[in-house]
């Protein structure tokens, strides 16, 4: 027990500030969603973080949010890249400035 | 029986079903709509036959059926009709006089271009007349009665290019509706104490014992019986129709109308509606709490019909005009038949009415027979002689005057009239009205004898030799004249004090044929009175007049010379007509032009300031509006659009966007909550 916990928050939040950063500044459809598995994976860090701190660290409580975590959002990318070939399919683009369809 | 009953309905209707195709005839179709007039009248007289038969054998039956007419609310308003002796004898009357009238104005009317439209008329009166007659409701007597009044407004008009006649019909209808306004307040209160109008019903007709004891029992203004404010309001109607005074006036101006007019309608059979309507509501009338002296309702009748009596006669014996003479005299048999009404009940005062229209129609019709001789001219003392010229006329005449007069024992006029003053001798109130009788038929004997003097006999005045050979009339109209002279004598016979049929008919119990009666002392002293009053003055009359027969009508009356003024005052008929033309009317007038200066300038000037005020309110309200609901609305209209642009900013439909914003308010979330906490 060197590390104390929150150094491992602090990496936490700079790895999901990364991805929020990449998820909201990038244009390329896809570089969004890695920014988007970036913040995933910030979260899955703090699951495993409070689990080793946690009262019981013997149960696999954090594992197993995790391991569901990661199933998650390996299904979410499926979808995610799926959306962006239909739709680079239909409009030449990937730029996510151009999706302008959900304009009210 | 029972069929008639149910049929009675088309007595009236058949004539008033001629009236309407009548109407519908262009001007040409003079002869049928003659033709429509006579045959439906002569239907409806078979029908009044056959519905007499049916009341002459059980005595006293009375038939009726009522219908619902309309309900408001929980009430409902019966109309019917009814059959009972009274009814049925003047179904006859009416429908038989009716017919010849209308066959003798086949003759009268045949130059008349407006003929069909007369006739139209004269149907029109018919049914109105009949229904009268079967009402057995207040408010269908009311309906009909109204109706007559309108066709005796039209038929007084009928020449209304003449301003006379035009201004006679107008008088005829207003002085005559201010007695129905009495009429009709008091039907309006015979409704509210009785809760009916119908005058049979099972018992509950207002006419019945369980309605009339009741409004003998409350009392009104000053201590008067209900049942006696609403005859006396009734009577007024009577008062009205029957020319009684003070309402006779129109009586002898309704005398414009074409003669067949005058004698159906203000001699035979309307002017007797107001008699009828007495006897109608008789029990109503007679309703009092001692039955010794009658009611005070019947004692007004019987004052006013024997003050009309007495006036009305005098009035006639300065007349020149012949058709006004007759008027006169109507008014004046009106006044014996209300009298009668008054001391002897029904059967008196039916009697004269109906032995009357017989005479007065046969009357009426000669006078029309010589007009229509002397082509058109009405002054007595423009003709002479024309017995020599119009025999059958004359000697119809004569019979109608000697029935008028009252000769014994072989006349109509005779019988019913003694009849009257026999019920007057024995009134137990005043002897007044017997005296007034008497006097009536003095005057009345001596008019007529003036009259048939002036017309009949002498040399032919000064119109004759304009017109140098007046004809007699056609078999048209000399024929009716003959069979309502045969009438004239017969009727009487049915109510001879020996024979008393028609009394008995009316009140129900068996005739007796008793010759002694004739000779009961009373009845005996009484016909040899009038009998010398009538014999006195038809020679008196004779004395006068048989030599001034021959003078011209330059020459003043023979009257004249020894009471001027009295003379001039009967002449001008007691001024009665000036003096409603110096009061009444000009209060009218006077009051309506103030009524006309409040409605111009009070009342108008009040609308117009409303309407003023209105304007300005509205100007105000229209500002207002403008600015301040519309504007302010648009302003929350402007800002709500501003807003919305603002919001549509975030908008774009880029979900980079959204996400941003979403990072920005959960930082600005985060160090809210953390400075906040801190």
């Amino acid at each position: 027990m060197t590390t104390p916990l929150s150094h491992y928050l602090l990496l936490s939040a700079l790895l999901f500030s990364v991805g929020f950063a990449g998820a909201v500044l990038r244009r390329h459809a896809v570089l969004v969603l890695i920014g988007i598995e970036l913040m995933l994976n910030a979260a899955n860090l703090n699951f495993i973080a409070f689990w080793r701190y946690g009262p019981h660290p013997e149960a696999l409580t954090g594992l197993m949010f995790a391991i569901f975590s990661i199933a998650i959002a390996a299904a979410e990318v499926a979808v995610g890249l799926a959306l962006v070939i239909a739709i680079y399919r239909h409009r030449k683009t990937s730029q996510v400035e151009q999706f302008q369809a959900l304009k009210g | 029986m029972e069929a008639i009953v149910k049929y009675l309905w088309l007595i009236p209707v058949l004539p008033l079903l001629a009236a309407g195709w009548g109407a519908l005839l262009p001007r040409s179709r003079k002869r049928l709509a003659a033709a429509l007039a006579i045959g439906s009248v002569a239907l409806s007289g078979l029908l009044a036959l056959w519905a007499f038969c049916a009341t002459l054998n059980p005595p006293l039956i009375r038939h009726y059926r009522n219908w619902v007419w309309f309900d408001f609310g929980a009430t409902s308003l019966q109309l019917g009709w009814v059959l009972d002796p009274l009814a049925a004898v003047m179904l006859v009357m009416v429908t038989l006089v009716s017919l010849l009238i209308f066959i003798y104005s086949l003759g009268y009317m045949a130059h008349d271009d407006n003929a069909a439209r007369f006739f139209c008329f004269m149907a029109l009166f018919a049914a109105a007349m009949l229904g009268i007659v079967i009402a057995n409701s207040l408010l269908l007597f009311f309906v009909c009665w109204e109706l007559v009044g309108l066709a005796s407004y039209l038929l007084i008009g009928f020449w209304f290019q003449k301003p006379a006649a035009a201004a006679a019909a107008k008088k005829a209808f207003i002085t005559t509706r201010i007695g129905d306004l009495g009429l009709l307040l008091g039907m309006l209160w015979l409704y509210s104490q009785s809760g009916t109008l119908l005058f049979y019903d099972n018992g509950h007709g207002c006419l019945e014992q369980s309605s009339l004891a009741p409004l003998l029992a409350r009392a009104t203004l000053g201590g008067m019986a209900v049942s006696t404010g609403i005859s006396l309001l009734i009577f007024c109607g009577a008062v009205g129709k029957s020319g009684q005074v003070p309402l006779h006036v129109w009586l002898p101006d309704a005398m414009e109308g074409p003669t067949p007019v005058s004698a159906l309608i203000h001699a035979a059979t309307m002017v007797a509606a107001g008699v009828f309507l007495v006897a109608r509501m008789f029990p109503l009338m007679s309703n009092s709490l001692n039955p010794a002296t009658g009611s005070s309702a019947l004692h007004v009748v019987t004052w006013v019909g024997a003050i009309t009596a007495v006036f009305a006669a005098s009035i006639a014996v300065a007349q020149n005009d012949i058709k006004r003479i007759l008027a006169y005299s109507t008014v004046s048999q009106l006044g014996y038949m209300m009298m009668g009404l008054g001391v002897g009940g029904v059967a008196v005062g039916m009697f004269h009415l109906i032995t009357h229209a017989c005479f007065k129609a046969l009357l009426f019709l000669g006078a029309g027979s010589v007009i229509h001789g002397c082509s058109g001219g009405q002054d007595i003392r423009r003709m002479g002689g024309l017995r020599k010229f119009m025999p059958l006329t004359f000697v119809t005449y004569a019979v109608g005057t000697m029935a008028l007069c009252g000769v014994p024992l072989f006349f109509a006029g005779f019988w019913s009239k003694e009849e009257i003053l026999h019920a007057a001798r024995h009134w137990p109130v005043s002897n007044i009205p017997f005296c007034l009788g008497v006097a009536a038929a003095f005057l009345t004997a001596f008019y007529m004898t003036r009259q048939v003097a002036y017309v009949f006999f002498g040399k032919p005045a000064d119109a004759a030799q304009a017109h140098p050979s007046p004809r007699e009339s056609p078999p048209v109209m000399t024929v009716p004249l003959a069979i309502l002279a045969v009438l004239a004598i017969l009727v009487g016979f049915l109510g001879t004090p020996a024979w008393p049929w028609f009394q008995s008919y009316l009140t129900g119990e068996p005739a007796r044929f008793t010759l002694g009666k004739i000779f009961d002392r009373p009845q005996l002293n009484l016909m040899f009175l009038s009998t010398i009053v009538i014999g006195a003055a038809i020679a008196l009359g004779w004395r006068i007049y048989a030599r001034a027969a021959s003078q011209t009508s330059r020459d003043i009356d023979p009257l004249e010379k020894p009471m001027p003024a009295i003379f001039a005052c009967l002449r001008n008929k007691f001024f009665v007509d000036e003096f409603y033309a110096r009061t009444l009317i000009r209060w009218t007038s006077s009051f309506s032009v103030l009524a006309d200066w409040l409605d111009r300038f009070v009342w108008g000037g009040a609308v117009w300031a409303v309407a003023r005020l209105t304007l300005l309110l509205s100007f105000f309200n229209n500002d207002a509006d403008e600015s301040l609901v519309n504007q302010s609305f648009d302003n929350g209209c402007e800002g709500l659009r501003n807003s919305g642009r603002l919001l549509a900013l975030f908008q774009n439909g880029q979900v980079q966007r959204y996400l941003r914003v979403i990072g920005v308010a959960f930082a600005a979330l985060v160090l809210l909550l953390f400075w906040g906490c801190a």
